[in-house]
């Protein structure tokens, strides 16, 4: 966004941002004013209604997509009832993650501890269900009433012959961030368990993507067109049994800057894995993703990009007319993004240039400074960047800055229709592929479909009562 | 089964080739390869894959239930009035459910697929009620943040839940001073008339003095406009959302309606957890008794408000504060809730304080208000029960419109009743939903075959014995402390051909087949699940119309013949 577009952005927010709390003035930003310094992933300061979730909630977003293992969660009822089948994480077979399990802590448990009660759950759901291998979900009040989880699933490893791992991701011990980390840690547990003879050295791990709406089938896809094996989806339509022989990979392709590069990390440390960082959304991202695959297996099979390059050709063939009209309708009309990473934001940022759409609001939850810093480079100036949002916040830029559609979590989608402004679900509830070429395509077609909605003339902010004409007052 | 790995849905179905068509505004050009001789090609891939969405899930439901009905504490309250509930059989003796269950294991520890949501979270509902509120969870920020989008995703409303955010070291050593930030933050932010503080699990095992941090609070910062500050314990370890409903109305009546006022002669409501098409459908019923009316809570403004060209931090309406500091004043309470009228007195009561036990039982027992418990009116009799507590404290009979709702709804009966009857109903939900939605099925003929709630010691047995008395075959299976694979399990021998519940059952309707007819909360999967209308006879109609219906749709789609006369 440029001031021709938006004149008086900068004098309204000078006042406006007044309205900040203090404290939180250092986690909003204005590209093109001044160096930034973003005070980000600290404590959600108290009292703000803050978008921000916990440790838990990050280990349960990447561990959940795992089909064939038990997600026993320890504690109170509420961090499994919130986390029952909300997520649109498909898997090709079995669909263990999809039920949700708790060992429901009552007061006494709480009281005299919450290990016999623990062991006798995984006992019971072990041998029901017949799961590869069992998460053990660490809370808040489990890292307070002192539950020994490692001694509990180390003897109910040996007990049941699968592996039984703790996630030690005690809600109150940080944000999501942490709880990414806790989640590849207990993965890592799992890696270099199983033989690899059968891997091909044109073979990758796909890291971080969660098959939301199926789109790890969409990456596959590609992937497979270029004649790469991928041994382990991590951890969309994920198995336990590729996790553990997902070592034998030549290549990981991290997506996602928070939430599985840790494990990239510890591959790499203890494996010798390279990886690379890429991105499946958007046509830029997806097609410069490819490429950098092709060229990292250039050496071993020469052919490759020229496949790629088909590939990606046919697929832009495809795209290509089909976004067309839709940028014909959306030029000009401004975007907000709010998403969990900030890594997800650039991709948007282009995405939506690729529809004519001016990106006028860029936040994230977990972004990190670099990131930020990174982001602002590829904002328009006066794009106002945020850190760890609140929907006060939120909903006085999206006003402010006259946004047409907002692409967030579900919590932010109130915000926006309340306001009457176009929504796009864009977090792990999703139910819409938006990875990949098709997905360019599915996400240009929600945006479209919610903008050019003829609803809009009808909110407060656009007009009031619209009467249709009826000729004869002509 | 195994899936493709398919193309996305529909993409390209239908859509043909492009070829030569090219105007890419320039976009391809970033990418060399793309542009050129790419779009001559035409859309040639993706088609062939369908798209297979459907999985059907392999996995039978399997856990056991783990205990019968448990009876804690004993139903005194349900006398309290001169509308008094029934008194039931104290056992569920009467009939036995139909086929014998496959096998269990009674002593399952653990639960799956809770049929409960945690205890704050109902407590947080009941303080968006208020007008001017703003929710606050003492507790760690995850918490509040899983509320606030579940409760988003029933009412399609914003709903700022604040938090303590309590951190590691906070945890260690007690979140008092976060509390009290937090509080002052969300005084600058929001200026609100009241903030609702409830603990949660962290505060509650870490042992935080709520109160006393509340106290020193207020001589602090007395010198600033201090908003009223009402607190609940609300530890999920020992309850479930209801019971966190039920206590911070408690709370709000306990803590606020603390003086003796004027009599004003309005009719205090305390309607339980229902919609807020509910509450407005309420409040039309007092109103046209010709009475004023205080609902508490009042969530059907704050969750179900008008498009805004501004935002608001806070939404409007709710109940007034000052209506609930001279509830004093009113000619009569009445609270609904069969399952609510029998919570045991005592630190033992679901407020988790000394004192009488409910919100009603309070105004009761401080001022002496005449308190008629009554179930949720959902249905004819219950309605009824209704109706009969504001004659007698209107003194007058029921306004015409009603009657002629009531009346039109004994016609549908009439109608309708050959589609459903003899029809098998497992219902599902908060003790005092489940049991009006039983005493509605059974009015209409079906038969309800299991009733269950995640809650335990709601006297569920006692209160559907009542309402299904002398008019169903045998009486329905009873639990209590359920999850949805006990609930599965039981039912699996019953042969139901409905659920009646919140979304959650939906697993389980699609796995067998058979309609889900939707009520309650949450409604996760359907548009419009807080415009739901379930009472009065209105709401009992509306109710019975998606009965017969979800019925008819069934036959109509398993017929070969295809039906359009039915
Ligand atoms: S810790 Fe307690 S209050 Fe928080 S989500 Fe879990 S059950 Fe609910
Ligand atoms: S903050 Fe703690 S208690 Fe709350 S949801 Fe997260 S892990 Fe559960």
């Amino acid at each position: 966004m440029t001031t021709a577009t938006a004149p008086n952005v900068t004098a309204t927010a000078a006042c406006r941002d007044a309205d900040l709390l203090d404290e939180r003035k250092k986690q909003v930003h204005r590209a093109g004013q001044g160096p930034i310094d973003m005070a980000c992933n600290r404590e959600s300061l108290a009292g703000a209604v803050s978008q921000r979730a916990c440790v838990f909630c990050g280990s349960r977003v990447v561990l959940y997509p795992i089909a064939d293992a038990l997600h026993l969660v320890h504690g109170p009822i509420g961090c499994a009832a919130y986390t029952w089948d909300i997520r649109g994480a498909l898997s090709s077979g079995p669909e263990l993650h999809r039920l949700s399990f708790s060992t429901d802590l009552q007061e006494k448990d709480v009281i005299f501890g919450g290990e016999k009660k623990l062991a006798a759950a995984l006992d019971e759901l072990i041998d029901l269900h017949k799961p590869k291998a069992a998460f053990v979900y660490s809370t808040c009040i489990v890292g307070l009433i002192g539950d020994d989880l490692g001694a509990v699933c180390r003897k109910m490893s040996e007990k049941k012959g699968i592996p039984v791992i703790p996630v030690q991701s005690e809600g109150f011990k940080g944000n999501k961030r942490e709880g990414y980390l806790a989640a590849c840690k207990a993965m890592f547990r799992l890696v270099g368990t199983a033989p690899t003879d059968d891997v091909s050295p044109l073979s990758v791990n796909i890291l971080g993507d969660f098959n939301l709406a199926g789109e790890i089938w969409i990456v596959r896809g590609y992937l497979a067109r270029m004649g790469i094996q991928v041994v382990a989806n991590i951890t969309g339509d994920g198995r336990v049994d590729d996790i553990r022989r997902c070592h034998g990979a030549a290549l990981n392709l991290v997506q996602c800057s928070g939430s599985t590069m840790d494990l990239a990390r510890m591959m790499k440390e203890k494996y010798g894995t390279p990886h690379l960082r890429v991105s499946y959304l958007g046509i830029e991202d997806m097609a410069d993703s490819l490429y950098a695959v092709a060229e990292h297996f250039e050496s071993v099979d020469p052919g490759i990009v020229e496949r790629t390059r088909d590939l990606v050709r046919e697929e832009l063939a495809a795209l290509m007319p089909r976004l067309r009209d839709i940028r014909r309708d959306l030029s000009g009309k401004r975007a907000a993004i709010y998403v969990g990473g900030s890594f997800k934001a650039f991709s948007l940022i282009k995405a939506f240039r690729h529809i004519g759409m001016n990106v006028v609001l860029v936040g994230s939850q977990t972004g990190t400074q670099e990131e930020y810093r990174e982001l602002e480079t590829v904002c328009d100036p006066g794009t106002v960047i945020i850190d760890d949002a609140n929907p006060l916040e939120l909903s006085h830029y999206v006003r402010e800055l006259d946004v047409d559609v907002f692409v967030g979590g579900v919590k932010e989608r109130p915000i926006a229709h309340k306001l009457g402004v176009g929504f796009c679900d864009h977090n792990h509830e999703r139910k819409i592929a938006l990875a990949g070429f098709e997905g360019m395509y599915n996400f240009a077609r929600e945006v479209h479909a919610s903008v050019m909605s003829p609803v809009w003339r009808f909110v407060p902010r656009r007009s009031q009562r619209a009467a249709v004409p009826t000729g004869a007052d002509a | 089964m195994t899936l493709d790995y398919v193309a996305n849905d529909g993409l390209c179905a239908g859509d043909d080739a492009v070829a030569g068509d090219c105007d890419c505004g320039g976009s391809c050009a970033e990418f060399g390869a793309g542009c050129a001789n790419g779009c001559a090609d035409g859309c040639a891939n993706g088609c062939a894959d369908g798209c297979a969405d459907g999985c059907d899930c392999s996995e039978a439901p399997e856990a056991g239930p783990e205990t019968a009905p448990d009876d804690c504490g004993s139903a005194s309250a349900a006398l309290l009035t001169p509308v008094a509930l029934k008194a039931a059989p104290s056992n569920t003796g009467g009939g036995k459910p139909g086929k014998a269950p496959r096998p269990k294991r009674p002593d399952f520890v653990s639960t799956t697929n809770a049929c409960k949501l945690c205890t704050p979270l109902g407590a947080m509902l009941a303080f968006r009620g208020v007008e001017g509120a703003v929710p606050f969870l003492h507790g760690s920020q995850g918490c509040a943040t899983y509320m606030r989008r579940y409760v988003i995703s029933h009412y399609r409303e914003p709903m700022d839940i604040a938090s303590s955010s309590l951190g590691e070291k906070q945890a260690v050593y007690g979140g008092g001073p976060n509390l009290k930030k937090g509080i002052l933050n969300v005084m600058k932010k929001y200026d609100p008339a009241l903030v609702g503080v409830a603990t949660t699990c962290l505060t509650e095992t870490i042992g935080d003095d709520v109160g006393g941090y509340l106290r020193e609070f207020r001589n602090e910062f007395g010198d600033l406009d201090l908003p009223e500050i009402v607190h609940v314990h609300t530890p999920s370890y020992s309850g479930t959302h209801m019971e966190g409903w039920n206590a911070a109305v408690r709370a709000l009546v306990d803590q606020l309606a603390i003086d003796k006022v004027e009599p004003h002669g309005k009719v205090a409501l305390l309607p339980g957890f229902v919609s807020p098409a509910d509450l407005r459908h309420l409040r039309d019923l007092v109103t046209d008794f010709g009475s004023d009316v205080v609902i508490l809570p009042d969530l059907s403004d704050p969750l179900d408000g008008p498009a805004l060209e501004d935002y608001t931090p806070l939404p409007e309406g709710g109940t007034p504060l000052a209506d609930i500091r001279a509830l004093s004043g009113a000619a009569a309470v009445i609270e609904c809730g069969r399952s609510l009228a029998m919570t045991p007195t005592g630190p033992s009561g679901s407020s988790g304080s000394a004192g009488p036990a409910t919100a009603g039982r309070v105004l009761h027992e401080r001022f002496g208000l005449p308190l008629h418990a009554v179930g949720l009116p959902i249905g004819l009799r219950e309605t009824d029960a209704l109706v009969a507590a504001l004659e007698a404290v209107t003194g007058k009979p029921l306004p015409r419109r009603h009657e002629l709702e009531r009346g039109r709804f004994v016609d549908a009966l009439v109608d309708g009743h050959k589609y459903v009857s003899g029809k098998r109903a497992v219902v599902y939900g908060e003790a005092d939903l489940v049991i009006g939605l039983v005493s509605l099925l059974t009015e209409i003929g079906v038969h309800t075959v299991l009733a269950a709630t995640g809650t335990r010691g709601a006297h569920l047995a006692e209160s559907i014995a009542a309402v299904t008395e002398g008019m169903l075959p045998a009486m329905p299976a009873v639990i209590e402390g359920a999850d949805f694979e006990e609930i599965a399990d039981t039912a699996e021998g019953l042969s139901p051909d409905l659920l009646v519940g919140n979304s959650k059952g939906y697993r389980y309707a699609r796995q067998w087949n058979i309609p889900l007819v939707r009520a309650g909360f949450p409604i996760h999967d359907r548009f419009g699940g807080h415009r739901l209308l379930h009472v009065g006879y209105a709401g009992a109609q509306a109710l019975m119309d998606r009965i017969v219906n979800a019925v008819i749709e069934k036959t109509q789609s398993d017929s070969p013949v295809g039906y359009c006369y039915l």
